[in-house]
């Protein structure tokens, strides 16, 4: 209607869940443009499998309304929803073979038995699972099954398509591989795709979107790179990646330069920060462990600088991780990239050795909740 | 799981180190198949005994003679020793096959009406959850408690002219005289169906438990209502526990004796009550035996084909 604001695809209204007295999901409000891969990522009992229960209608919300392509979806029984699911177990028939098992959902649309036997085809194809047609689901292996419950959930072609942590049962070289295909069949269908994860690694690589869930609600929505580099909580900053947290309050505000005095240190760190800022707020600085440098000579001044002995180290080859005890007692972790070949004498630090922490102002996190 | 794990641990460790020579012939005939063997042994040594050894000779006198006297039978005095006339007899007269057929009809009918009436029942249990799932079962089971036979004759006073039924009907003014069901062969399906419904209920029960609620799940998201769901996934996920529930029923009913001698018409007898007058009443034990062991050869065929649909049903469902 002239309007350039693309409505969005889902939208999810203020949505509660409740079990009894236990809130499983609370006033939870997002939007989901077409064509978006979307993750749902939190820890066991975050919510984020209600909402995608609410998404594909096995559950009710309490309150708020859920909908889709413009429909409402809320009282909707998950047969009439253009939405089809994933299921972690993949939830396959056990009596009916491949073909019978992608085909099933079809059987409810408008289709003639050619058109059917068209489409079964074309989605075993996408899957590459055409020579497994006719097996049971007990002769697969776990990673064809997946792709069957893959090809099952598409075959209908859905508006919005759910998955289940769809890579939590595999292996680790079955996941990286299968990762990129459900990429791949995002990108060649188009569908909006839904992933619910509770691993942060699985929800950066695969969605274009995250959304962090704790206790029910969101903490934040953003992209992979915001969510990671740009936390704007205690929470997500340490759910996603490991991360050094040092508690204090501001000591000035200068425009986006800060000054933060924390707890136990003897001068403040500096920190680059965009947003209001009272001096004596409490606050906590972050800094994620590949954004410190570690050194033994001792740096020039004018820098977040902070002195230390080596407590632990990782050698994990293409980098190590250092675990440093300030002289306050705080151990920071440290990341270092191992980009020059050499032995172990030749490290950047050994166990024991007296090193230096820098970092860069704008590479430090301000938290405030 | 940590305690398992800690002894299956020392176990291992046990078996590794190398046993005191004295001990060792010892423990090794314990670790041996001894006691697998006497756990198996023991049950196949009752059933031999107490079945095997009275069926061949039930299989004798059928192919003896029935004569007055004590033992009331006889055999031929020359190779082959047996007859088998009494064989001829079953098929020549039609009381016997109408009985056989009598009973597997009441038996079949029993077993659909058990199916019908259990299935809910079964299904409504497996989806139930926390106490009422026990006090359900415990109301399934709960009869196994009274005598059979006592239950049976309470029903008699259910289902008599006189009885609480009727009065029952009567005082609502239902009915103005009593309907006569008593000695008919609705009593009959009532006392079999109420008989022999938890052997119907249970192994549906633990067949229904079992299946996976997300495949239901998976079915509706596909598309299907209910009713479509029931139809492609939980009915055919249940055939199991419908063909062993079934069989439960089945088997014993066709035989049962006490309930049609009890509840039943004299004129249409179930095989049951055609062995028990042979044997008593006509004190015709060869007559009665070759009855008995045609029985046997009768429901030998559909427990046959259950074993067989349920190794079939093992082999290709490993899960």
């Amino acid at each position: 209607m002239g309007n350039d604001i693309v409505a969005p695809f889902i939208k999810v209204d203020a949505v509660t869940k409740n079990f009894g007295d236990f809130t499983a999901v609370r006033d939870v409000t997002f939007d989901i443009q077409k064509g978006e891969l979307f993750a749902l990522l939190g820890g066991s009992g975050c919510g984020k499998t209600t909402l995608l229960r609410m998404l594909a209608g096995f559950e009710i919300p309490t309150k708020g309304r859920i909908s889709i392509d413009g429909q409402d979806m809320t009282d909707l029984p998950p047969y009439e929803r253009p939405v089809n699911m994933m299921f972690q177990s993949y939830a396959l028939f056990p009596h009916m073979s491949v073909e019978k098992n992608v085909g099933y959902g079809l059987k409810h649309e408008n289709l003639t038995s050619a058109e059917r036997a068209d489409r079964v085809r074309a989605m075993l194809d996408l899957v590459q699972l055409t020579p497994l047609a006719r097996r049971k689901p007990h002769q697969l292996s776990g990673g064809q099954r997946q792709r069957v419950a893959l090809a099952r959930a598409l075959a209908k072609q859905p508006k919005v398509l759910l998955l289940d942590e769809p890579l939590g049962a595999l292996d680790r070289k079955l996941r990286e591989h299968t990762q990129f295909e459900i990429m791949n069949i995002q990108e060649k269908t188009g569908i909006t795709f839904i992933v619910v994860t509770h691993d942060q690694e699985e929800a950066m690589t695969l969605a274009n979107r995250i959304a962090v869930m704790d206790k029910g609600a969101i903490r934040q929505i953003g992209t992979p790179t915001e969510i990671y580099e740009y936390p704007q909580s205690r929470f997500v900053a340490d759910f996603i990646g490991s991360i050094n947290q040092f508690e204090g309050s501001i000591a000035s505000a200068d425009g986006a330069n800060v000054t933060v005095a924390c707890t136990g240190f003897d001068s403040v760190i500096e920190v680059t920060h965009r947003g209001e800022l009272r001096s004596g707020d409490k606050v906590a600085v972050a800094v994620r462990p590949e954004k410190i440098h570690i050194t033994r000579k001792m740096p020039s001044p004018g820098q977040n600088r902070l002195s230390g002995k080596v407590l632990d180290l990782g050698y994990f080859g293409k980098d190590s991780l250092y675990r440093v005890k300030l002289s306050n007692g705080i151990v920071v972790r440290v990341n270092h990239v191992n980009a020059r070949r050499g032995l172990e004498s030749e490290r950047v630090a050994q166990w024991a050795d007296d090193v230096w922490l820098t970092f860069d102002p704008s590479s430090a996190i301000l938290l405030k909740d | 799981m940590a305690d398992a794990a800690t002894r299956h641990a020392q176990i291992e460790a046990a078996q590794e180190q190398p046993l005191p020579a004295a001990t060792a012939p010892l423990r090794r005939w314990l670790d041996r198949r001894a006691w697998r063997d006497a756990m198996i042994g023991v049950p196949y040594l009752w059933l031999l005994l107490f079945f095997l050894v009275p069926f061949f000779i039930v299989l004798a006198i059928s192919g003896g003679t029935a004569v007055v006297g004590l033992p009331p039978i006889t055999w031929e005095d020359s190779f082959p020793y047996v007859t088998f006339d009494n064989y001829r007899f079953l098929a020549e007269d039609d009381l016997y096959w109408k009985g056989y057929l009598n009973s597997l009809r009441i038996a079949a009918i029993s077993t659909m009406l058990c199916l019908l009436i259990g299935y809910p029942m079964a299904l409504g249990i497996a989806r139930s959850t926390g106490v009422w799932r026990h006090i359900m079962l415990m109301m399934v089971i709960l009869p196994f408690w009274t005598s059979f036979l006592l239950r049976i004759y309470a029903w008699m006073g259910m289902l008599g002219n006189n009885g609480v039924l009727n009065n029952f009907l009567m005082l609502t003014g239902i009915v103005s005289s009593p309907i006569r069901m008593m000695h008919t062969e609705f009593a009959v399906y009532v006392g079999i169906v109420y008989s022999y419904l938890p052997f119907m209920v249970l192994p549906l029960f633990a067949n229904l438990e079992k299946l996976d609620f997300t495949l239901n799940e998976a079915a509706m998201d596909l598309g299907s209502k209910p009713w479509q769901v029931f139809l492609d996934v939980t009915l055919p996920l249940s055939v199991p526990g419908i063909v062993a529930g079934a069989m439960l029923v089945f088997i014993p009913a066709t035989g049962e004796y006490v309930i049609p001698a009890l509840l039943g018409a004299a004129d249409s007898p179930m095989i049951g009550r055609v062995l028990a007058d042979e044997f008593f009443l006509n004190r015709d034990w060869p007559v009665a035996a070759s009855v008995a062991v045609a029985l046997l050869l009768l429901l030998v065929v559909p427990i046959m084909i259950y074993s067989h649909l349920e190794s079939r049903m093992a082999s290709s469902n490993p899960s």
